[in-house]
């Protein structure tokens, strides 16, 4: 018998106007000890099981047919007291943002023990010395000063592991992670997978692994099912649906996924469900001003650059204390290639891009563009003209747009502000930039709310277009979408690089993704490039420990099945 | 720590001098003392004599310096009215406006806190929407037209509760309480809830508006997945989250409480400063007026430094900063 039994679930959500299913006949099954991924985009409704199984569905949600059962009893349909009981006791969750799971404004030890008595029971003593046991086993360092400190004192793995060792309380058989590793750094996310795994293996828990993440799902599950649009539609062991998938969109999700090892010309388009649209980039390269492009000469030189953020105010210069975020940083980024930078969070790389953009000043050093100096302009014609060359693609489509902003004045606006238009032409140009990223011009009349992740995306493509730059900067642009539109967005700004002759400064925390994107690579680690190589070059023979290191921790896609994808030679 | 509090200290002492200065500047606007202090039969020198004996015929800068060099020793003047100390009067008013604000204030922070959280826990309830909309009246009707319905209901039609002053009072010290006598007691209730009123349902509906916030929040939705009792994540986790921002708007309120007494006042005749403020400027009797805006400015400015030393003791992420400066 199984540890967890999902028979035939149906979860629905009625809305005014319709019924909306978002699980759809789903069947599942946990055993102890193992790790079961669950896997599919946004919307497939992976996260919905989760809130199932727990019984913390969102109003109006309701399961309308099936049964969940544990160790055989059924849990599905439980009346809110005996719920409650279970979760946490028999089956715990652990969320996806570590920074904003935890109450700030209690300690670790007092979230801790009102958990253990809560479930348990037993006097404080009792409480307090299971928590120090907790936190120890999860692997946090000086667990007695550990506990009494607030979770605003944790880095974020820490408190991923402060989020798990609250699950743990008090011997689950089931956890559901839901996406535990998606806001973490690289080398954190491979820590905090090895926990989870050992401690499935420990105390034989049946783990329920949520992600979208097709390198954490073939890393670290035994078992894993494929959903999409509520449906499950593929499952069973790891290396056979990651290997030889059977089902389409299991393929083409897998060919979406960019891999660390072969380096492709293109992203096959996830063609499951119709979704693909088209970037016409042949009529943007028709109307662009040609340019060409002398690759011997670098387009920006970046010469000892410094930024440092103001860390402890003072009044005395001597009370102030800064925190060198860049640190006497020199590169060049040649005509037409694009240039990555990678690094864990906090290594400095988007704070070059937004000095870059001039959005931040120079602390040090200097910004040479195109043989001018750039990094001292004060004068604001000559940063208007600079500006206009350079337009820069944010992380967030969701807050890089103003939601009060229709479309087209979004586009609009950095032809206004340059006036490179006047009137009409404004019009006519902002509806062909919105026809050639794919989104047609009738886009121009919503509001950014009404368009998705990936169409976000384009929008902001559309409007760093605008000004027909040279140089685009690109932090992160695909890091908060889901796999198959981050092969579309990859491709539009593959197709910009190639055909109208732009130089693209690429930052982005995904290896895989880098070695698919950029010529070349900088590794940042606490501020400085502590590598510079041509991609291939860094990927085949890395030259510092620090780029092996993230090299090695990257997950590892070999298992996962190479049909209809063509290595660039 | 300390050097912060000495740094609010330093700027409190700066928003009093300004707030004096403005005051003395418009003093000159409301009118001629001497005209209400000499009798019809007055003669030119007379008025320049009392003019000068009183220092009116100097700039007001040079009168505001006077004033603080006076009220830096607990000087404020005398009265031009009543010919007595300042001091000794605001001494015989302020337990009537502190007693006041101390019960309207009290009333409006349990019950503003109590209602706001049952309404955000009972978001769909019959008796939440009520409250809700009742609590409309509470924020759109101004003070005196609630004083003046209670007096006409309780007062007038059911004469249960007195419609003016504070009732007997008792000596303590030089504190003379209403609380400690049951006319006392019955003349505070209708001043209490006229002037609580507004700042009860504007609590209620900051934290009505907060709370539903935080019990969206991860944590929250954490401490469910944990199998938390609904008391503990509703009164501890959520609770105490929605207070951080509460508590700003709150010292805020408090502050009004005591200045919006002077309409209470007005209108239950309540023998407070407020009532006292309100006859200085019909008499423009400056060193009453001068020593009121001082003593209203003190509050404000303290009940400010409480909020934010409150702050650091709610919230933790700040404690670090806190040290840092």
């Amino acid at each position: 018998m199984s540890l967890l039994t999902i028979n035939d679930l149906t979860v629905e959500f009625p809305t005014r106007r319709q019924l909306f299913t978002a699980v759809d006949h789903v069947d599942l099954s946990v055993e102890p000890g193992e790790i079961h991924g669950l896997v599919g985009e946004s919307g497939a409704g992976k996260s919905t099981i989760g809130a199932a199984i727990m019984g913390l569905l969102d109003r109006p949600g309701r399961i309308a047919s099936g049964t969940i059962k544990l160790s055989g009893d059924q849990i599905s349909g439980l009346d809110a007291v005996a719920m409650r009981g279970l979760r946490g006791k028999k089956i715990s969750m652990i969320f996806q943002d570590p920074l904003t799971s935890l109450n700030p404004l209690f300690t670790v030890r007092e979230q801790l023990t009102e958990t253990i008595q809560a479930h348990l029971g037993g006097t404080d003593a009792e409480a307090n010395q299971r928590a120090r046991d907790l936190i120890d086993r999860v692997g946090i360092p000086d667990p007695d000063t550990r506990l009494d400190q607030y979770p605003h004192q944790f880095s974020g793995g820490m408190r991923q592991r402060v989020v798990i060792a609250l699950a743990l309380c008090t011997e689950p058989d089931v956890i559901i992670a839901d996406e535990p590793t998606t806001a973490l750094d690289v080398s954190v996310q491979a820590q905090i997978l090895d926990l989870i795994k050992e401690l499935a293996l420990e105390r034989q828990v049946g783990v329920i692994l949520i992600t979208h993440d097709m390198g954490v799902i073939a890393d670290t599950t035994d078992k894993v099912t494929v959903m999409y649009a509520g449906k499950v539609v593929e499952t069973g062991p790891t290396s056979q649906v990651m290997g030889k998938p059977t089902h389409e969109y299991t393929k083409s999700l897998i060919a979406a996924v960019p891999r660390p090892t072969l380096k492709l010309h293109r992203f096959p388009q996830i063609s499951y469900g119709g979704r693909e649209t088209r970037f016409a980039i042949d009529d943007m390269a028709r109307h662009w001003p040609k340019v060409d492009n002398d690759t011997s000469k670098p387009v920006f030189e970046i010469r000892n650059l410094t930024k440092k953020f103001l860390q402890r105010k003072g009044l005395l210069p001597w009370d102030r204390t800064y925190f060198t975020a860049v640190d006497d940083v020199s590169f060049d980024i040649r005509a037409g290639e694009v240039f990555g930078v990678v690094g864990e969070s906090g290594s400095g790389k988007s704070t070059i891009a937004r000095m870059i953009a001039g959005l931040y000043p120079v602390d040090g050093g200097t910004i040479t563009f195109e043989g001018q100096v750039v990094s001292d302009l004060t004068n604001r014609a000559a940063l208007d003209a600079y500006r206009k060359n350079i337009q820069m693609i944010f992380q967030d489509p969701y807050s890089s747009l103003n939601p009060r902003m229709r479309v087209d004045d979004i586009v609009a606006e950095p032809i206004r502000h340059h006036k490179l238009m006047e009137g009409s032409d404004i019009k006519r140009r902002v509806n062909e930039l919105l026809d050639q990223v794919g989104l047609g011009h009738e886009a121009g009349l919503k509001y950014p709310h009404e368009f998705s992740g990936g169409q976000r995306q384009r929008i902001s493509i559309a409007r760093a277009l605008a000004t027909q730059p040279r140089f685009l900067i690109c932090d992160e642009p695909t890091s908060a979408l889901d796999v198959s539109i981050q092969a579309q967005i990859l491709n539009i700004l593959k197709d910009l690089q190639e055909h109208l002759g732009l130089t693209l400064l690429f930052i982005s925390h995904d290896l895989p993704v880098v070695r698919q994107m950029c010529d070349r690579v900088a590794v940042m680690k606490q501020g400085k490039v502590v590598e510079l190589q041509e991609t291939n070059e860094l990927f085949a023979n890395p030259q510092t420990e620090y780029a092996s290191e993230l090299l090695r921790l990257m997950p590892k896609l070999d298992d996962l099945s190479t049909d209809g994808l063509e290595a660039e030679i | 720590m300390f050097a912060y509090i000495v740094r609010r200290m330093l700027q409190s002492v700066i928003v009093l001098l300004v707030v004096g200065l403005v005051a003395f500047s418009m003093f000159r606007f409301v009118g001629d003392p001497i005209d209400n202090m000499l009798g019809q039969e007055r003669t030119q020198a007379d008025i320049d004599r009392l003019r000068a004996e009183l220092g009116l015929d100097q700039p007001f800068p040079v009168q505001y310096y006077k004033f603080l060099k006076n009220a830096v020793q607990g000087n404020f003047g005398v009265s031009y009215r009543q010919g007595r100390p300042v001091s000794t009067i605001i001494a015989e008013r302020a337990p009537a406006t502190l007693e006041l604000a101390f019960v309207s204030g009290f009333l409006a922070i349990t019950m503003g806190i109590a209602l706001g959280v049952f309404t955000a826990i009972r978001r769909q309830g019959i008796a939440a929407n009520v409250i809700m909309t009742v609590s409309l009246i509470g924020v759109s009707l101004p003070t005196f037209l609630i004083g003046i319905l209670l007096i006409y209901i309780f007062s007038v039609e059911l004469d249960l509760l007195p419609s003016f002053g504070r009732g007997e009072t008792v000596m303590i010290g030089n504190w003379s309480t209403g609380f400690l006598t049951t006319s006392g007691l019955k003349a505070l209730i209708l001043p209490a809830i006229t002037l609580g009123l507004y700042q009860m349902t504007l609590i209620m509906r900051l934290v009505r508006s907060e709370m539903l916030e935080v019990l969206r929040a991860d944590y929250v939705r954490f401490a469910r997945a944990r199998g938390l009792s609904d008391r503990v994540i509703n009164f501890r986790h959520a609770l105490k989250n929605t207070m951080v921002p509460v508590i700003t708007i709150t010292g805020l309120q408090l502050g009004s409480i005591i200045a919006f007494a002077i309409i209470t006042e007005t209108v239950f005749q309540w023998p407070g400063v407020g009532l006292l403020f309100i006859n200085a400027i019909q008499f423009v009797d400056i060193p009453v007026m001068a020593a009121y805006l001082m003593l209203i400015s003190v509050m404000f400015v303290s009940i400010n430094l409480i909020v934010d030393l409150l702050y650091y003791a709610i919230d933790p992420r700040l404690r670090v900063d806190a040290r840092a400066t």
